[in-house]
């Protein structure tokens, strides 16, 4: 169910479980190939990233190598037109629109769809 | 050969079962022969030794190593969930349970082992698991969410990777086992009690020789303690027995073919049962040579020859025996060994290091003619990827210098270059030296994941893929393969050139840069981790010159920042940061001490002096920085730079002012030149050290550049290093008056700034530049380029120019709003970063292994 709302805000919105969720309504909040973290209803956390032609994605913002919820705070980059993190910690690079981990076929994070309401 | 297609029956997919099914595809019979498959779990055969790492995140799918896609071009049958009931071996039939009957020609029996559980009454309670399939893996994590105690009885391999995903699941572990120490069959007592204490360190309690005498369970028939043997009770919710496994040869001893006394298939060399139309290969098989395996390797091995035989080709190999190697993936400490690891060859020595507060142990078995035969290793594995593929040879250097660590008596690293061709690299798939050689020459791979494609080396436990790495680079530099000297994928320039380019055009975009000069397929993309903090560095470096922004997070710049940059702050491993406030020279009042110590406890920090002459404080979130920063600015202080590369520390000994035998104000001098240098942006950090005297209580010979006060004024050091390659110092000049030694530093940090590599300490630049010291001393102190005089105006320039960071920060509302825990509840601090105290202070709360700290009621990750 979307909830219409006549606000001529912008807003940043992830898909999770079945329904759009906004989560910033200042996107020059994120820069351009930086990312940031935002809480989820369930306590779980997504990296909100947008790259430098304004296109956004979404993970988990959970380090699977380590544990610590520190995705967001990874480098961006992008190599053969895929968007990718570096994590903070341990340098693992993870697709930005899969969440599979570039340097580890095994290992992967959720991926959240995202849209920009303008 | 035989031309009539022909029926083949395996009986089980798992591990070997699939490489069988493989081995045949590669023979060409599997698609000439029928070859039907059952299977008795309810998924095609997955990577059972990575069992574990299922609670690291990765899903059954991703465990999977059969694809319908190879199944259907094979044209093989696989029936699911559909376990072999009887053989009958007169009319060639084998019965599975849903009544399906097949009529072989061959019968292939790859049923492998059942996790063995003690007898103990109330062993099927309720809350009692064992460990071995996914389903089990399912089943006690459902059962875990209920849960806060865990219980594992067996503290070998598997029990303490089990007793490692209970705790990852949050629970309280206990390990129970019945021999006198842990891992009994692979470490020895020296071994054993090393790992016990990591292990004990890592918050589990283990109980070693301590027998399982019941099960207790409640009224509703569910596990709530342990009896044992020492006549304690171990309350508990659940139980993970993991004492062992047993082959699963029930259906050959049905039908009446041989087992050993202690289970498994009897075999021959080619894996043949007394029945020649039946095979038996993996753990189920008991092999010539007298054993079951319980590894992988062995058994692909066996699947291997048995497809060779069945094939009739004329290469038929044997299966006579397998090393024993094994090395711990997952528990957070490193145990491996190989070989005779318990020393039963007649006439052999140990060799044995031991560290027990490292919590470090490694024994080296050295036969008679100075030959090695095996070894344990606890705590550091490192030399594992080397020494077990050295097993049966005598080590081109002497076995206490592989056992020592690096830095106690003659550290020798020994790389991969000194072993032989036939050394196995990979045990897993048996892959030697010789053919990942050749992936490279012959199959021209070059990189690891063809080469890891081409010859499966690496692709099993993953122990080896550090070596592997290192044979590739330097089998391709030896072939003369250009080795690409770009910076990386998005820029075929050095360092060095990408400096040139900036300072000559004034570029100050990394976008304009990439788009102008970086690889055609990168250019308007996002660049890399690798490219974006160098051209970030380069671009700080010069900012007044450029004309750019000197403050490191405004506009584009900010995107290139690695995370402590991006923070101004150093991350730690939980996601929390530190701060380090810098001290210049180590001189501090009493009163900024204080202030030290009021932030520190106000904001409950861990304090501790740090190797630099200064104070960090750790764990504060990302949100607090801008507090705790607050306080810290308004009493004078600045950033430490802590996190960048860039100036560190210059440190000082007391000097001339009170020291007897102080020759110059060495305390004055470090202070100068800690404020001089602050915020320089740098290819690495640069450390710096001043000493009063020749007495050298700085240990400025081990810094970036480093003085030593002489009657006459200042003596330069420069390219000295501690760190894991410790370098001391050159002498550059002698006897400088302080202006003389400030021009000289300036030129020498700007010609490093101008030429080194990324991540290129000034030691390993001044070792690579092309000559050397020589070279560094004519062009900075003889101006044999004539760059003196532009050196010495950037780095004028750098000073002018500076500003504290943090200051800078604080000033401004905008700078201050990336500080937030969430984009959306900015003020809720991240649930995930938590601490636990530790000796009267705190320390990061870290699950035991480096899993994802998954909510139990929800599957948010898969
Ligand atoms: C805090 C401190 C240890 C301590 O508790 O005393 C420390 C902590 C770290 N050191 Fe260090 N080093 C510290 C003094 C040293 C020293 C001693 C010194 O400076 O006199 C050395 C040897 C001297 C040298 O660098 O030549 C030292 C050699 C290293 C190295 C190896 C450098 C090398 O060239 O081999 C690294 C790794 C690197 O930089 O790549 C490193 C890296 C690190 C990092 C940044 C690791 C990391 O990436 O997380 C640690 C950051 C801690 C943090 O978050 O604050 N640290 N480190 C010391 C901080 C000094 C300070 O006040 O700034
Ligand atoms: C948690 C864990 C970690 C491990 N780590 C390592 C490691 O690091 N290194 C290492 O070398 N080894 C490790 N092992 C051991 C390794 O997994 C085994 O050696 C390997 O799986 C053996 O292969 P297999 O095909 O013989 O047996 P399995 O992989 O067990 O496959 C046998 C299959 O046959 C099926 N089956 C049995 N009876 C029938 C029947 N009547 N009809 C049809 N199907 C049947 C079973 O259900 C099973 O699927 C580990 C094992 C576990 C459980
Ligand atoms: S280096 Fe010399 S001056 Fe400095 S403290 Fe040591 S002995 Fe004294
Ligand atoms: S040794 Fe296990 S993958 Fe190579």
């Amino acid at each position: 169910m979307t909830v219409l709302t006549l606000e001529t805000t912008t807003q940043v919105e992830l898909y999770v479980d079945g329904d759009w969720l906004p989560v910033c309504d200042d996107p020059s909040r994120v820069t351009p190939g930086r990312g940031v973290a935002a809480l989820l209803p369930d306590g779980s956390q997504a990296a909100v990233f947008q790259d430098r032609s304004g296109r956004w994605y979404a993970i988990d913002n959970h380090d699977p190598f380590t544990g610590a919820a520190v995705l967001s705070r990874g480098l961006m980059g992008s190599a053969d037109g895929t968007a990718f993190v570096a994590s903070p910690l341990l340098k693992q690079r993870f697709d930005l629109t899969t969440g599979q981990c570039l340097d580890d076929e095994g290992v992967s994070v959720r991926a959240y769809a995202v849209r920009v309401l303008t | 050969m035989s031309t009539t297609p022909r029926t083949i029956v395996l009986v089980g997919h798992g591990m070997v079962g699939q490489r069988f099914l493989e081995a045949l595809a590669e023979h060409g019979v599997a698609g000439r022969d029928r070859v039907v498959v059952l299977c008795e779990e309810p998924r095609p055969a997955y990577d059972r030794v990575q069992l574990t790492s299922y609670f690291a995140g990765r899903t059954p799918e991703d465990l999977s190593l059969s694809d319908a896609e190879f199944l259907d071009r094979h044209g093989i049958e696989l029936h699911l969930g559909d376990p072999a009931e009887t053989i009958d071996r007169e009319r060639s039939t084998v019965t599975a349970r849903s009544g399906l009957t097949v009529t072989y020609d061959t019968l292939v029996l790859a049923t492998g082992s059942y996790p063995f559980v003690p007898p103990v009454p109330g062993k099927d309670a309720e809350g009692c698991f064992v460990y071995r399939t996914i389903e089990d893996l399912l089943a006690i994590e459902e059962y875990a969410k209920n849960a806060t105690t865990g219980a594992v009885v067996g503290g070998g391999l598997l029990g303490l990777e089990a007793a490692g995903a209970l705790k990852g699941l949050g629970l309280n572990t206990h390990i129970v086992e019945f021999a006198p120490r842990l891992m009994p069959v692979q470490v020895d007592d020296g071994g054993g009690a090393a790992l016990h204490r990591t292990i004990t360190d890592m918050g589990l309690t283990v109980h070693t020789g301590t027998g399982t005498q019941q099960i207790v369970t409640a009224e509703n028939g569910s596990v709530t303690a342990m009896q044992l043997s020492d006549g304690s009770e171990l309350a508990t919710d659940m139980v993970v027995f993991s004492a062992g496994v047993r082959p699963r040869d029930q259906l050959a001893r049905d039908c009446g073919l041989g087992v050993g006394e202690r289970g498994g298939i009897t075999v021959d060399e080619q894996c043949r049962t007394a029945d020649p139309k039946v095979f038996a290969i993996g753990e189920c098989a008991l092999a010539a040579d007298g054993r079951v395996y319980g590894l992988v390797a062995p058994g692909y091995e066996m699947a291997q020859v048995a497809a060779a035989a069945i094939a009739e080709d004329e290469n038929t190999g044997a299966f006579t025996g397998a090393d024993m190697s094994t090395k711990l993936k997952l528990l957070g400490v490193d145990v491996a060994s190989f070989g005779d690891a318990h020393g039963t060859t007649e006439g052999c020595l140990d060799v044995v290091y031991a560290d027990s507060r490292a919590g470090t142990y490694k024994k080296l078995v050295i036969g008679a003619d100075g030959e090695l035969l095996g070894g344990v290793l606890v705590g550091d594995a490192e030399a594992y990827g080397t020494l077990r593929p050295l097993t049966g040879t005598v080590p081109p250097i002497s076995p206490e210098q592989l056992v020592l660590p690096a830095g106690a008596g003659a550290p020798v690293s020994l790389g991969p270059a000194a072993l032989p061709d036939e050394a196995v690299i990979c045990s897993c798939h048996n892959v030697t030296k010789g053919t990942i050689r050749g992936a490279v020459t012959e199959h021209s791979c070059t990189s690891v994941p063809e080469v890891k494609k081409c010859t499966k080396a690496g692709t099993g436990c993953g122990s080896c893929v550090k070596v592997l790495g290192q044979l590739v680079t330097a089998e391709l530099e030896a072939g003369g393969v250009e080795v690409d000297k770009g910076l990386c994928g998005c820029f075929a320039q050095t360092r060095q050139e990408l400096y040139e380019i900036v300072l000559a055009l004034r570029v100050s975009s990394y976008r304009e840069l990439l788009d102008a000069h970086g690889r055609e397929e990168a250019r308007g993309g996002d660049g890399c981790e690798i490219c974006k903090p160098t051209v970030g560095s380069i671009i700080a470096s010069l900012a007044p010159t450029l004309g750019a922004d000197g403050y490191v997070l405004d506009g584009e710049q900010a995107a290139l920042q690695d995370t402590n940059d991006h923070f101004l702050a150093n991350l730690q491993k939980n996601g929390s940061y530190s701060i380090v406030p810098r001290i210049p020279g180590g001189e501090i009042t009493p009163e900024k001490l204080i202030v030290i110590g009021e932030v520190a406890r106000d904001f409950g920090l861990y304090t501790k002096i740090t190797g630099g002459q200064r104070i960090d404080m750790f764990g504060a979130r990302v949100e607090q920085l801008p507090l705790i920063w607050a306080k810290l600015v308004d009493a004078g202080f600045e950033s430490g730079h802590a996190y960048g590369k860039s100036l560190r520390t210059v440190k000082s000994c007391v000097g001339e002012t009170w020291c007897r035998y102080g020759v110059q104000d060495s305390v004055r001098m470090a202070i100068d030149l800690e404020l001089r240098y602050r915020g320089l942006r740098s290819p690495h950090k640069l450390k710096s050290a001043v000493s009063g005297c020749a007495r050298e209580c700085a240990e400025a010979q081990s810094k970036d550049f480093g003085v030593i006060a002489t009657s006459n004024g200042w003596n330069l050091y420069v390219g000295g290093n501690g760190g894991a390659t410790p370098r001391h110092a050159d002498l550059l000049a002698q006897d400088l008056d302080d202006d003389g030694l400030i021009r000289l530093i300036d030129r020498f940090l700007m010609f490093y700034i101008r030429t080194a590599d990324r991540l290129e300490r000034t030691s390993t630049w001044l070792e690579r530049i092309e000559g050397g010291l020589d070279h560094v001393r004519d062009v900075v102190v003889e101006d044999s380029l004539g760059i003196c005089a532009d050196l010495e105006q950037l780095m004028t320039a750098h000073v002018a120019g500076y500003h504290d960071e943090w200051a800078s920060t604080l000033d401004d509302p905008e700078r201050l709003a990336r500080f937030v825990s969430f984009v959306n509840a900015p003020e809720v601090p991240d649930p995930t970063v938590r601490f636990v105290p530790e000796r009267n202070q705190i320390k990061p709360e870290l699950p035991l292994l480096n899993l994802t700290t998954r909510p139990l009621e929800g599957t948010a990750t898969r």
